[in-house]
């Protein structure tokens, strides 16, 4: 019992670890790709369309097309493809909500700010992306719940988490890992939700708080 | 100081092309009010921003200290001029404090001197520091905001505003309270204003010069006098009102009409001295002065030639009394409640200043009209 435990704490750790590297390069991808289209519509509208198609490659294809690619380098299964993949999928969130919330910062606001002699990076640090944090960590929400399910198919690829459960319950037709596994991911992306909806609501500047 | 040299905006759009500004020819001195003045979409706004460059011109310059602005980087002829946008655009994230404070930041400013700069700028535009100073922009009313949008055009002292209807939020009874501030603030700053209006009042009353616009087109650039009392064109003669006659008179104080120098009569003097001070001046009532000169009553001619005696024994209360400072609407107001024609000026301390009668106002406001007569 003990030693179970202890399984499944290492497993969600190794689960936790895995989202959070891929979302954050995600968001280190994401973020500065949203803002860069918002000034080329048409780049937009073909960076959106790009990253929604992605989106509807099943996950189990994704990793079966990464595998010879990805074993030219040595990491034709595991760690790497996970986070790539995850990182691929999360990616129409993050950069849809960026962009949406960066475009939709009011005309008048973006007018003032110019007026006032302020470059755009100027505006981009004290104004858009102040007034676009809840927007994007909206995307953010949405990309780390769903990642968190894709990643239990991941360890079909041998990367670990608590899919692990999931994958030897369904071969050893063993219905308590299975379900273990099930239920840890909904906890866990239950839990990261209520984590990020504090989050969200601690980066969101006092101003923009309903009263 | 602001010369804009046949500016023009043509915006082309799907719908069709619109001249928003039209060959646009002004100048503005350093120090005045100019207020840019027209119907709704009559290129004030566009003309404003053309000279920020918000807006490209499609041709013609705009010159500023006599250098054109396409000579300035953006960014450093911006942070000469402070600007009120027509839609506030106070930013939500910021405290007002942060708001007005961001040039000053910018400017790279330290913290303690761009936060007395805050207070000092929050009093200046009447809202109470020790409660504004750390709210956030949703929790203004729209008047409160637009002041605030005022406070911070103004933060790091430009020497040119650009202000796009400041005042447009706000009731009409704070708005005079505000205008009159912020005339009382002009006096000591001197800036360089150009100010968007579409209300001819607002104009009149701000301005030391007032460009009227027709569709693009700088119909008439003149002080607001003349716009009253020779307006170009029937356009302008129908949009400054057919009562713009009366709007002149906010144009001018008592003081510049009154007689100053008004015969008088002490309360010990008799009612026969009176009269014949009446005779001689051509009065037909003569205020009574106490010891010092305050003015403490009044004789009528009616009165002194019936009876005899003092005028300290026949004189009548004033009914009304004006200040020197006060303008002839005011005046004129007066004299229509009280059924009177004349009135006695005094100072706060009720010293008899001056006489003013509603023939010498008359004759003021048509000194325009006979001069132009005689030029014809
Ligand atoms: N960005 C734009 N694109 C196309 N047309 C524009 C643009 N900005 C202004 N216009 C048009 O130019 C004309 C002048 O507009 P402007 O905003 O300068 O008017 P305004 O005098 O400030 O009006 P208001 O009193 O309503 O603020 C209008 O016909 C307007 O529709
Ligand atoms: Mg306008």
């Amino acid at each position: 019992m003990v030693d179970n435990f202890d399984q499944i704490v290492m497993r969600t750790l190794e689960h936790i670890s895995l989202v959070g590297v891929a979302i954050g390069l995600a968001i280190l991808t994401g973020v500065p790709i949203g803002i860069a289209i918002t000034q080329n519509e048409k780049a937009a509208n073909i960076v959106l369309y790009v990253a929604a198609i992605m989106m509807t490659i099943p996950s189990i294809a994704l990793f079966g097309i990464m595998i010879p690619v990805l074993s030219k380098v040595g990491h034709g299964i595991g760690y790497v493809p996970a986070v790539i993949a995850v990182l691929l999928y999360s990616q129409l969130p993050i950069i849809r909500n960026t962009y949406t919330a960066i475009h939709n910062v009011d005309p008048a606001l973006r007018e003032a700010a110019r007026g006032m002699g302020m470059s755009s990076l100027q505006r981009l640090r004290m104004v858009e992306i102040p007034l676009a944090i809840p927007v994007i960590m909206g995307g953010v929400r949405s990309a780390v719940v769903m990642s968190i399910g894709i990643m239990a198919i991941a360890a079909y690829i041998g990367a670990g988490g608590l899919g692990t459960f999931i994958s030897r319950g369904i071969s050893q037709t063993d219905a308590r890992q299975l379900i273990t596994g099930a239920v840890a991911v909904s906890f866990l992306a239950i839990a990261a939700d209520f984590f990020l909806v504090w989050l969200q609501s601690r980066l969101t500047p006092a101003g923009l708080k309903r009263a | 100081m602001i010369r804009l040299d046949n500016l023009t905006k043509i915006f082309e759009t799907k719908e069709g092309t619109t001249v928003a500004a039209d060959h646009v020819n002004m100048e503005v001195q350093e120090g005045e009010i100019c207020i840019l003045l027209g119907p709704s979409g009559c290129g004030k706004t566009t003309s404003l921003k053309m000279v920020n460059r918000i807006v490209p011109p499609t041709s013609g310059r705009v010159f500023l200290g006599g250098k054109d602005t396409t000579d300035y980087d953006t960014i450093t002829l911006r942070r000469q001029i402070g600007y009120v946008i027509q839609q506030i655009g106070l930013f939500p994230n910021m405290t007002i404090e942060d708001n007005i404070g961001v040039v000053p930041r910018m400017l790279g400013w330290d913290r303690q001197r761009t936060a007395k700069r805050a207070l000092e700028l929050l009093e200046m535009v009447a809202l109470d520091p020790a409660i504004f100073l750390k709210r956030y922009p949703k929790e203004l009313s729209g008047g409160q905001q637009q002041r605030v949008g005022v406070a911070r055009a103004l933060a790091a002292d430009p020497p040119v505003l650009l202000m796009d209807e400041p005042f447009g939020a706000i009731d009409p009874i704070n708005r005079e309270i505000i205008q009159d501030e912020f005339l009382k603030m002009q006096k000591q700053l001197g800036k360089t204003i150009l100010f968007v209006s579409h209300d001819i009042d607002e104009a009149v009353k701000m301005g030391d010069k007032i460009a009227i616009f027709r569709a693009g087109k700088l119909e008439q650039f003149d002080t607001p006098d003349n716009v009253l009392a020779h307006p170009a064109n029937s356009f302008i003669a129908d949009f400054v009102g057919g009562d713009r006659t009366l709007k002149r008179l906010r144009l001018l104080t008592v003081g510049e009409v009154m007689d100053a120098e008004p015969p008088r009569v002490k309360a010990d003097d008799s009612l026969s001295s009176a009269l014949q001070l009446m005779n001689d001046t051509d009065y037909d009532n003569l205020i009574v002065v106490g010891p010092r000169g305050r003015a403490q009553g009044v004789v009528y001619r009616s009165v002194a030639e019936g009876r005899q005696g003092l005028c300290n024994d026949h004189h009548s209360g004033l009914k009304a009394t004006v200040r020197e400072s006060d303008d002839l609407r005011t005046a004129v107001s007066q004299m229509f409640a009280h059924d009177l024609t004349w009135l006695p000026v005094v100072d706060d301390e009720g010293f008899y200043k001056g006489y003013i009668t509603q023939r010498g106002i008359t004759h003021t406001l048509g000194r325009t009209y006979r001069d132009a007569e005689q030029g014809a």
